[in-house]
């Protein structure tokens, strides 16, 4: 009797359970997840077409001469993103030369050297610094950072190589304000540090720890099991990360809007103002109009073929290693 | 001799086999890794007394009431700011949510072999660290030039833009954790895979999932580039429809901070004080919940 009972209480919660979603649901949801995915690209080819879009009357305006000429002249319409690319590039760059010895310090201290109780605190205070906003970064950077960068390196630095060759040029401040194309780079170094120093940490992590202790045992000292175990095993991702942080480096816009001095000149000295593409369209996109907006356009489109390239192959370098 | 007591041999011996350039480069590299962590550091305990110093100063029960004060004059508020933010940032993660989740999905359960899933998964990782200003750009284009003004709906599109990515990848990784055997006792339960996904992996990975979230809105709440060309700012309430300038705080400090206005710089440092505070503790949520910090 009871056996029986059961038997149609089963076969009622199968039913129950049968009638649940039908296959068009089934469908249904197959595609809006599908949908979803698609979405994701197309919102990136939206990005490529809208900027090219809208930069193409300036780059049929100015042709191949918009990449070479320094102009940029509202009055007369005549622009060229030569300033603004060189700003970008050196600005980055700095941030890497600044900025990639930092990480792999902080990589390698929270792997190898940090004692076990200060780790999680540790890595969690590096981690903080990719939570700060961008415009906390700048007003930093503007109010705190410049001041003292201008008094206690710009002044006595422009002093002392006043007038000797080279270094004289490209390290002498005519106006020692603090902000400029270095600060911009000092700046983005910070910021792309987290996340250089996190990847390399996590990729550290990820070498056995077999490798590192058979290199102590032979008698090695921790430079050189750095240097020559940790280092090759990891080196094709920790140049994955760098070039993330490049990628990084490359479109951030507030921060760098507060302290490159958004000048519009080319400069030989690292101390001067300068300004990166993103800065140049944060400033003047919503005065502009006309000839003027498709240049900030034809810019943007310069800066999203520059990223994409950089992005792709840090990616790509990342990812390999990953699969190995 | 060495046969007897090889270890006090080798005691003895070592100090004067380390020759000094290793033993120096050794010290080198331990104490400029010490240096380098110390900097991070230093860096994130100033920004943080910079941000406590100047910003409580100006805080004060106005400061949460009353909307920014015009050009030159005294008092006022951050009120329609902190509203803006909140409603911003809503409709920016309201947006991303379930596209991010079912995208996620996707590419975790559904794509794992397929070849567009691999590219979905790449370009979404490029997303993730595309520059923020670009996605202001394309909104620029796509809502605010077509409708003719700035409108906090383009706003909450452009940081959904930003919010997706983040939350695609961690869904991903998240449902990628759960143990095929529960996939496989869903089915064999005769669920189809939509039933599998709702009631079994998502339930699992539900933690992770939400974590990707918070990484997200905590992403976004701070982002100022993207809103520049879509949301803009506004020096009052903004219209209840959103059209036209919707103020908020990222832009806001952005434009009074490098005002000449004293009271400006002085909202301008208190909402920078807030809005870095909200970010700072979302993050810490968030990685308090999650126990896998692959997410970024």
């Amino acid at each position: 009797m009871t056996a029986l009972t059961e038997q149609i209480a089963l076969a009622r919660t199968e039913s129950r359970l049968r009638k649940g979603p039908s296959p068009g649901l089934d469908a249904l949801f197959r595609g809006a997840a599908f949908g979803s995915a698609l979405l994701v690209l197309l919102v990136l080819v939206g990005i490529l077409i809208s900027v090219f879009y809208g930069g193409w009357p300036a780059f049929r305006e100015f042709g191949f001469g918009f990449l070479t000429s320094s102009a940029w002249n509202i009055g007369t319409e005549q622009y060229g993103a030569l300033v603004a690319i060189i700003g970008t590039l050196a600005s980055a760059l700095l941030a890497l030369m600044i900025g990639v010895p930092l990480s792999l310090g902080i990589a390698v201290y929270l792997t190898q050297l940090c004692p076990g109780w200060a780790r999680k605190p540790v890595g969690m205070t590096i981690e903080l610094l990719a939570s700060v906003p961008s415009i906390i970064y700048g007003m930093w950077g503007l109010f705190i950072f410049a001041p003292l960068f201008a008094r206690f390196v710009q002044v006595p630095v422009s002093n002392l190589v006043e007038g000797l060759p080279i270094v004289g040029t490209l390290l002498y401040a005519r106006v020692p304000s603090g902000v400029g194309i270095l600060t911009a780079g000092i700046i983005l170094a910070i910021m792309i540090v987290p996340f250089v120093a996190s990847i390399t940490r996590d990729m550290l992590d990820q070498i056995p720890t077999m490798l590192r202790e058979s290199a102590y045992g032979i008698g090695c000292t921790t430079w050189e099991v750095v240097r020559h175990v940790l280092v090759p095993q990891a080196s094709v991702s920790i140049i994955g990360a760098i070039m993330l942080g490049l990628g990084r480096a490359l479109g951030e816009t507030m921060a760098v809007t507060f302290v490159i001095g958004n000048a519009n000149r080319l400069s030989s000295s690292i101390f001067d103002p300068g300004s990166t593409i993103a800065s140049r369209i944060a400033n003047e996109f919503n005065e502009a109009d006309g000839m003027q907006l498709n240049a900030l356009m034809a810019l943007g489109c310069i800066l999203f073929l520059i990223t994409f390239v950089v992005l792709i192959i840090a990616r790509l370098l990342v990812r390999r290693v990953k699969v190995a | 001799m060495d046969a007897t007591n090889p270890l006090s041999d080798v005691r003895a011996a070592a100090p004067i086999r380390v020759r000094s350039g290793r033993r120096i480069a050794d010290r080198v590299l331990r104490v400029s890794c010490l240096v380098a962590t110390l900097i991070g550091a230093v860096v994130l305990g100033s920004i943080l007394l910079m941000l406590i110093l100047e910003g409580v100063k100006g805080f004060s029960p106005g400061l949460f009431v009353e909307p920014t004060p015009g050009p030159g004059s005294d008092g006022g508020g951050i009120a329609n700011a902190i509203l803006g933010s909140l409603v911003l940032t809503l409709i920016g993660i309201v947006v991303a949510t379930p596209i991010g989740v079912m995208a996620g999905t996707y590419l975790a359960e559904y794509g794992r072999t397929s070849k567009l899933a691999d590219l979905i998964r790449f370009l979404n990782d490029i997303l993730l660290s595309a520059p923020s200003i670009l996605i202001g750009l394309f909104v620029y284009t796509l809502m605010v030039r077509p409708m003719g003004t700035y409108s906090g709906w383009a706003g909450g599109v452009a940081l959904a833009i930003i919010a997706t990515p983040v939350i695609v990848r961690t869904t991903e990784d998240m449902l990628r954790l759960v143990p095929g055997s529960l996939r496989e006792a869903g089915a064999a339960l005769g669920a189809p895979p939509s039933r599998v996904i709702l009631s079994v992996t998502w339930r699992a990975a539900s933690a992770g999932i939400v974590t990707g979230i918070i990484l997200a809105l905590a992403r976004i709440a701070g982002e100022t580039a993207p809103l520049l060309f879509t949301a803009l700012n506004n020096n009052s309430w903004f219209s209840p429809t959103l059209m036209g300038g919707v103020a908020n705080l990222p832009v806001m400090i952005y434009q009074f901070a490098l005002s000449p206005y004293p009271n400006w710089q002085s909202l301008a440092w208190s909402g920078a004080l807030l809005i870095t505070v909200t970010i700072l503790a979302l993050s810490v949520v968030a990685r308090l919940v999650i126990k896998n910090p692959k997410a970024r």
